[in-house]
């Protein structure tokens, strides 16, 4: 058994008590125990994507009891995949915090954030569903923490939206999870592949509501329609480089509904009947329109990118929805992108506000130093977010809408992608016009405004010009969004392997159950 | 058809890494700059000139590089007649325009920044001529929008300039997306995104029950591209842009992708009712209404922004009469446009520059003092207007020829007529330009006195007016290209001939009456221009304003509408939908028939039924008066503790009961700081919604709970009642079900209340800094509280307790695995038993005197259940993997240990210290609030007003 495989869990979880308790008096301490432990964890999943990318389903049955009755996890393509994406995110947004000093404005941030990491990474790598709602609960409650940190009353009262609807969805998967326990006896979701595809339709309704409470919880967590009222005030609101490593909170969501709805509740289950595509496909759509309009409606710059995380949610869940390997190829590579996405937007909105007093009103204001470098980054993060080439967004987009091409929603889907796409150009377009554009015009005398890299004439408040390292993370996330696009072949390549792997049942099931047999002759 | 192409993608990449040069470059200097960015133009014009003479004879270069296969997306690229035309005149006008721009933009202009954009834009207009592969032509489509944009809101300070970037992308991008959805289609048709492929199947595609959608798609995008009616209204707000980008976009490039893209795909699409029904009239409507606008616009660069619009729209006719000879001309008054409109546009751009006016009304006269550039104009103004031995005669000759021949809906008047009328006003805004501007007598009031440019800049202009004149002199000079680019859109083997005289043909005819009519025009322009601004017109960006500023209106009153913070709102939604969603996917399905007949109920069940079910009614009914309803809801976890007495689990009521003291003593304590009522906040519907909302979802989940509680099921508990103690060493199956069959959980859950302590604490600190702390410090407390705090009583009982409680806490502790208990419980009972210190003597008095720091044991907690299970690892294990054994220590009876107790041990300290974090964050609280610290443990004179023996705190 590969004990490396627990490492992304044990990792933080080992590193997280011992910053909060040995070394929250001393900043520099944590920030060193912090960035090495992100580090190693960034090695570890490189080693484990390697690891699942030479095939094969790999099983760490933990306390050495076997599946169904002891917890498994389970690496495959899929959660080495996700694992690698948390951590590479977690570096950027960690660099980040360092630079601009994040960190230093509330109590704990590298612990939580150190928890925060071990409760996506469990979520990525359990085998069990309830174990996954321990994780959920993990990196519930740890994302609470990071959200207020700092304090502010609208933050604050942000929060309490962000965790009363959380809480609210944990009550339903506790619900949801009593249900699926009577009406299979397991929560191994190898076994519940089995038991549930045991079920005929005649005989299916609990089981059927147990796949629907799932289907709500998980999309409380991906931000759909109708429950996606609390994402923006909660991004929004949070710290920029916390909002940035949300970006990979909403994709636990899409990963939990890929996972349990494609492997457990997949569309070949006759008790299911394909039930969770049949309503997750209007939901994803709503949720697109919703998320561009609030992008074109937004007036402050943290909402209207925390407006364009929704509309790429429901982009993400238009191509999951179609539960085929083909449409989750799409749907991966989307997601992939819709993270870095994200966090680049953010962390530049975070470099952006910060240098306007805090404010991040659309509003014009004198240019800020360096306004040319934030307006080409924003462009950047603009198209790749938008979806228009030469980033990835573009070449997601064509996968979204190839994948729903000769499907019975091509017509509904392809209309909101493609007119969602024009809301968040003209949105986009708008505020950085705004920002970046009209704000020239306010410098006194155009002839007398100093080069972006000569010092600030008399202005004595202009703020301090961003370090290279603050500025560094946001130009990674965007490396990553290019990264996508020169690399899409062999990417792609993997994201199609991924997709097939999940689909493909029997591997999963023969990899975690295959033991039981012979402990149990 | 041959491959060759290699140097197609070098071609096209060149550009794009061009352009990161001139941003560095400009530090040399401009002109150094300026030179730079030409070098990457220049080469990839040599690398095309080597590819032509094998395009020339007809052969097709290809060059592919495979990308993303699983999408259909490569990078291939080839070159025939048409691409090389387009991408001959993309090079060529690039280099022209870099010449001109290096003397055009001023020394306050960011010139790196220019060329960047430039080149950048270049780069995309020259992969969609040569890409083979209709994604790759997207990705290039939409970065000529995009690069673009940059280009018309380069002077970013003025608002012209953003106003017509913005509108320039909304308009063309958006066409762009409609265009995705054209291109799979018709991709999906084919079976192929391959150009080569798809451009052999217009048989199969035409008759595709998908072709109408496609082809509307598809033109959207060509249409907004190319600026037709009525999506030409951003073309002339491009015109903020520094004159070289207008002459560049306007002339060579960015408007002629869509006529590009039409004539591309013209085998495939053209040829139908559908398609000439579309293009050519949409075409024909953009060339008069551009033309008529054209006439009356004082600006130059307006007026030639709507004879671009105009000229844009001949083209697109041309193309929609789908015939090989109108092709020809498309094709021919493609290259003809170009060398006339863009020297126009430098020319107006030096007008400009040197004048310091492009207004025509205070221009006129300029001949005399810039010669050189009224020359040109004139040769390319009168080719504009289509007089003979000039270029653009012929091609309008050409299509006036046509024009008199097709029949629109049967009608063979609408076409010629309006297609004179058309030639008419171009006539007449041609020769305005002319004599306007250079004609009639030096002013005196000149905003600059003007004279004739640098050589620099008007050498672009008059090569290419040389061009005009060349063409239309010998237009058997551009026969070649023509044939093979007519040859590659048409796909047919064509011989046009050009010439200057075709004999006396109604085309004739037509150009006479359009120049004799056009000089009428223009001599009665005042009273006409005095009528045209008399005369109500939409405004076209006042419309598109109006109308964007409603959208985003709009959707700000939708976004803002449905997200407007009320929880109860958000709760409302989620429970509803839970509810209905819930039942759609019940009535799904069928319900196997209940297996489990109903048990009597026992007078036992029934009390409690009745205490629970009146508590609930009454907490409903109390819940604003807070205090009350806490102690109901303390009520209610008693009774389910007591239903799990009833039901053989005691760990749980154990488990129950510790966590339910807990609580309630904490939520007690925090009440204290909060109002003790809940303010009424909504009116009686919603309450009466709400209440439906909540009777639904309880009775949901009542309903939910009876079907599997009547229903026999199989688990995977037999097992783990058949290894509890052969596997985990212990009787207590759920201990062992907690350390060690699903350790992992309790791992999890005992870090998720580690983590809440420490969010506790973090939101504490945050909320004490803020605000909230001055409204704390404000309020006074002391009405409501006790004379004696610490009663001695309490004290005393609570003193005697703690050693008893500890030591059931540990005895909990060490029977936890064989009988109910456990490091859960008993990290609860011992810390009921501090919290009863902490309530009977104070937090302050009690904080002096323990010296164990909570954030430690809490840390400690979780490190020694992680060291637990890392332990394994040393033995070769799964983490958390248990060992057990048994000892014999003299005179102790032989007793079990195992690791599960030492990870129990982490559960205990975890939990402990993560409640008195808690306790001690609201502690912290109350000392804010102003609560003294007492130096005695209890107050033991209650005659006093003030308490004794109490010092201030802080």
């Amino acid at each position: 058994m590969n004990h490396w495989i627990i490492a992304p869990v044990v990792l933080p979880a080992m590193l997280a008590p011992l910053i909060a308790f040995v070394m929250r008096h001393d900043i520099t301490l944590a920030r060193a125990a912090s960035v090495t432990g992100t580090l190693a964890l960034g090695c570890i999943a490189v080693g484990l994507t390697v690891l699942a990318a030479g095939g094969g389903t790999h099983v760490y049955e933990l306390g050495d009891w076997p599946a169904p009755f002891g917890i498994v996890l389970v690496l495959d393509r899929l959660s080495a995949m996700m694992v690698l994406l948390t951590a590479a995110l977690a570096l950027i947004v960690l660099i980040h915090v360092i630079a601009t000093g994040w960190d230093n404005r509330g109590r704990h941030f590298h612990a939580l954030f150190q928890f925060q990491l071990m409760g996506i990474c469990g979520a990525f790598l359990t085998g069990d569903a309830f174990n996954l709602f321990v994780f959920f609960e993990v990196l519930l409650i740890a994302s609470y923490g990071l959200m207020i940190h700092g304090g502010g009353r609208i933050r604050l009262r942000a929060g309490l939206q962000y965790v009363v609807m959380n809480l609210a969805g944990s009550t339903l998967f506790l619900f949801a999870l009593g249900t699926l326990y009577a009406a299979t006896g397991t929560l191994n979701i190898a076994d519940l592949a089995v038991k549930v595809r045991e079920i005929p339709l005649d005989q299916a309704a609990l089981v059927r509501v147990a796949a629907m409470l799932l289907m709500i919880v998980f999309a409380i967590k991906a931000a759909l329609f109708p429950v996606q009222f609390w994402l923006p005030a909660t991004y929004a609101n949070a710290p920029a480089p916390v909002a940035a490593l949300f970006a990979i909170m909403t994709k636990v969501g899409a990963y939990a509904i890929l996972r349990v709805h494609a492997v457990v509740f997949g569309p070949d289950a006759p008790a299911i009947d394909g039930l969770p595509g049949t309503w997750l496909f209007p939901a994803a759509a709503v949720t697109l329109a919703l998320g561009t309009i609030g992008v074109l409606g937004a007036r402050r710059l943290m909402p209207l990118v925390a407006f364009s995380v929704v509309g790429s949610m429901g982009t993400l869940m238009l191509a999951i929805s179609l539960f085929t390997p083909h449409a989750t190829t799409a749907a991966l590579y989307y997601l992939v992108h819709s993270t870095f996405a994200a966090a680049a937007l953010f962390l530049l909105a975070d470099l952006v506000v910060s240098r306007r007093a805090g404010d991040d009103s659309l509003t014009v204001q004198r240019p800020t130093v360096q306004n040319g470098l934030f307006a080409a980054l924003f462009l950047a993060g603009a198209i790749g977010m938008a979806g228009m080439p030469p980033f990835s967004g573009f070449i997601g987009k064509l996968f979204v809408l190839d994948a729903l091409r000769d499907t019975p929603g091509m017509a509904l889907g392809w209309t909101v992608v493609l007119a969602g796409s024009l809301l968040s150009i003209v949105g986009f377009a708008r505020a950085g016009s705004v920002l970046f554009w009209k704000s020239t015009a306010l410098a006194p005398d155009p002839k007398e405004t100093p080069p972006p890299e000569d010092e600030p004439a008399e202005g004595a408040a202009m703020p301090a010009a961003a370090r290279p390292l603050a500025v560094a993370p946001t130009m990674a996330a965007l490396a990553a969004l290019g990264l996508l696009v020169a690399l899409a072949n062999p990417i792609t390549d993997y994201l199609e392997s991924t997709a097939n792997q999940l689909f493909a049942r029997g591997e999963y099931i023969a990899a975690v159950l295959g033991r039981t047999e012979e402990a149990e002759p | 058809m041959n491959s060759g192409g290699g140097l197609l993608p070098i071609i096209a990449i060149l550009p794009f890494l061009g352009a990161l040069v001139p941003g560095v470059m400009i530090r040399a200097g401009r002109t150094a700059c300026a030179s730079f960015a030409a070098i990457p133009t220049l080469i990839a014009l040599v690398m095309l000139a080597t590819l032509a003479p094998d395009v020339m004879r007809g052969e097709v270069l290809q060059a592919e590089i495979s990308w993303i296969p699983q999408l259909g997306l490569s990078a291939s690229f080839f070159l025939d007649g048409l691409g090389l035309l387009f991408a001959g005149m993309i090079l060529g006008m690039g280099l022209l325009i870099t010449l001109y721009a290096r003397f055009y933009l001023s020394g306050e202009d960011p010139m790196g920044q220019f060329y960047t954009y430039l080149l950048l834009f270049q780069g995309a207009m020259l992969g969609i001529v040569i890409s083979d592969n209709i994604l790759l032509l997207l990705i290039f489509w939409e970065l000529t929008s995009l690069s673009s944009f940059l280009l018309i809101g380069y002077w970013k300070h003025l608002p012209e300039g953003r106003q017509g970037a913005r509108m320039a992308l909304a308009v063309t991008g958006g066409g762009g997306l409609a265009m995705i959805g054209g291109m799979l289609i018709l991709g999906n048709i084919a079976g192929s995104y391959q150009l080569t492929d798809i451009l052999e199947q217009g048989e199969a595609i035409r008759a595709s029950q998908w072709y109408l959608p496609a082809l509307i798609l598809i033109l959207l995008g060509a249409f907004t591209k190319s600026a037709q009616f009525p999506f030409h209204f951003w073309l002339p707000h491009a015109m903020a842009a520094p004159t070289p980008v207008s002459a560049y976009l306007h002339s060579a490039t960015m408007v002629k992708a869509g006529v590009f893209l039409m004539a591309r795909l013209w085998p495939v699409l053209a040829g139908t009712d559908a398609w000439f029904l579309i293009v050519a009239t949409t075409g024909l409507i953009t060339m008069v209404l551009g033309a008529v606008i054209a006439l009356f616009k004082d600006d130059l660069k307006a007026l030639l922004a709507f004879s671009t619009v105009s000229h844009l729209g001949l083209m697109t006719m041309l193309l929609g009469f789908g015939t090989r000879a109108a092709a020809i001309a498309a094709v021919f008054h493609i290259i003809n446009h170009l060398t006339f409109k863009a020297a126009l546009f430098m020319t107006a751009g030096i007008v400009d520059h040197e004048a310091h006016t492009r207004d025509i009304r205070r221009l006129g006269g300029l001949a005399r003092l810039m010669p050189f550039s009224a020359v040109i104009a004139t040769i390319t103004g009168l080719s504009m207007a289509g007089i003979p031995l000039f270029n653009g005669f012929l091609s309008k000759e050409m299509m006036l020829h046509e024009a008199a021949q097709t029949r629109w809906l049967d009608n063979p008047w609408v076409m010629p007529v309006l297609a004179t009328i058309g030639a008419l006003f171009s006539v007449a805004y041609s020769l305005r330009f002319i004599f306007h501007v250079f004609g009639g007598p030096p002013r005196a009031d000149y905003p600059s006195r003007p004279h004739d440019p640098p050589f620099g800049m008007y050498a672009a202009p008059a090569l290419l007016a040389l061009l005009v004149v060349l063409i239309g002199v010998m237009p058997h000079l551009a026969e070649p290209l023509v044939t093979i680019a007519a040859n590659a859109v048409t796909g047919a083997d064509l011989h046009p001939h050009l010439k200057l005289w075709h004999g006396v043909t109604p085309a004739l005819f037509m150009s006479m009456i359009a120049v004799a009519g056009g000089i009428v025009l223009l001599v009665l322009h005042k009273p006409l221009d005095r009528a045209w601004r008399a005369a109500p017109r939409p405004e076209a960006k006042a419309i598109f304003d109006a109308v964007l500023a409603r959208l985003v209106g709009a959707a700000q009153g939708l976004s803002a509408g449905l997200h407007n913070g009320a929880i109860s709102r958000y709760l409302a939604i989620f429970v509803a939908t839970t509810v209905a969603l819930g039942y759609a996917a019940f009535s799904g399905g069928g319900l196997a028939a209940s297996t489990r007949p109903m048990l009597p109920v026992p007078p036992v069940a029934l009390v409690g039924f009745v205490i629970l079910t009146l508590a609930t009614v009454l907490v409903v009914a109390n819940h604003r008066a807070r205090f009350k309803a806490l102690v109901l809801i303390g009520m209610i976890g008693l009774t389910v503790s007591g239903g799990f007495v009833y039901l053989s689990a005691p760990d749980l009521a154990l488990t129950q009961i510790a966590v339910e003291t807990v609580t309630i003593m904490l939520l007690l304590l925090a009440l204290h700081f909060m109002p003790k009522t809940t303010p009424v906040e909504s009116g009686a519907a919603l309450r009466l919604r709400d209440g439906a909302i909540a009777l639904a979802a309880g009775g949901a989940v009542a309903a939910l709970a009876l079907a599997f509680m009547t229903r026999e099921f199989s688990t995977i508990s037999d097992f783990h009642l058949a290894n509890a103690y052969k596997g985990g060493g212990g009787h207590n199956v759920v201990n062992v079900i907690l350390v060690d069959f699903r350790g992992y959980d309790t791992y999890g859950e005992i870090i998720v209340l580690g983590i809440a302590g420490l969010t506790i604490f973090a939101l504490l600190e945050a909320l004490l800094g803020g605000p909230a702390a001055r409204r704390l410090r404000n309020t006074d407390y002391s009405a409501n509280r006790s004379r004696d705090r610490h009663p001695m009583m309490m004290v005393v009982a609570t003193r005697a307790m703690m050693p008893i409680a500890i030591m059931v806490g540990i005895y909990i502790f060490l029977r936890g695995h064989n009988q109910p208990g456990g490091g859960f419980v008993a990290g609860l009972v011992i810390s009921i038993a501090l919290l009863m210190q902490y309530m009977a003597s104070g937090f302050g008095w009690t904080q002096e005197r323990q010296r164990v720091e909570y954030h430690a044991m809490i840390g400690l907690g979780v490190v020694v259940a992680g060291l637990t299970g890392i332990g394994a690892w040393l033995a070769g294990e799964p983490f958390l993997t248990s060992a057990f054994g048994y000892v014999h220590l003299p005179p102790v009876e032989e007793f079990e240990l195992a690791t599960a107790m030492l990870f129990d041990l982490g559960v205990f300290l975890t939990v402990l210290g993560g409640v008195m974090l808690m306790l001690y964050s609201l502690s912290r609280i109350s000392r804010y609030a102003g609560e003294p610290i007492n130096v005695q443990p209890m107050d033991f004179d209650p005659s006093q007003r003030e308490p004794a023996g109490t010092r201030e705190a802080e």
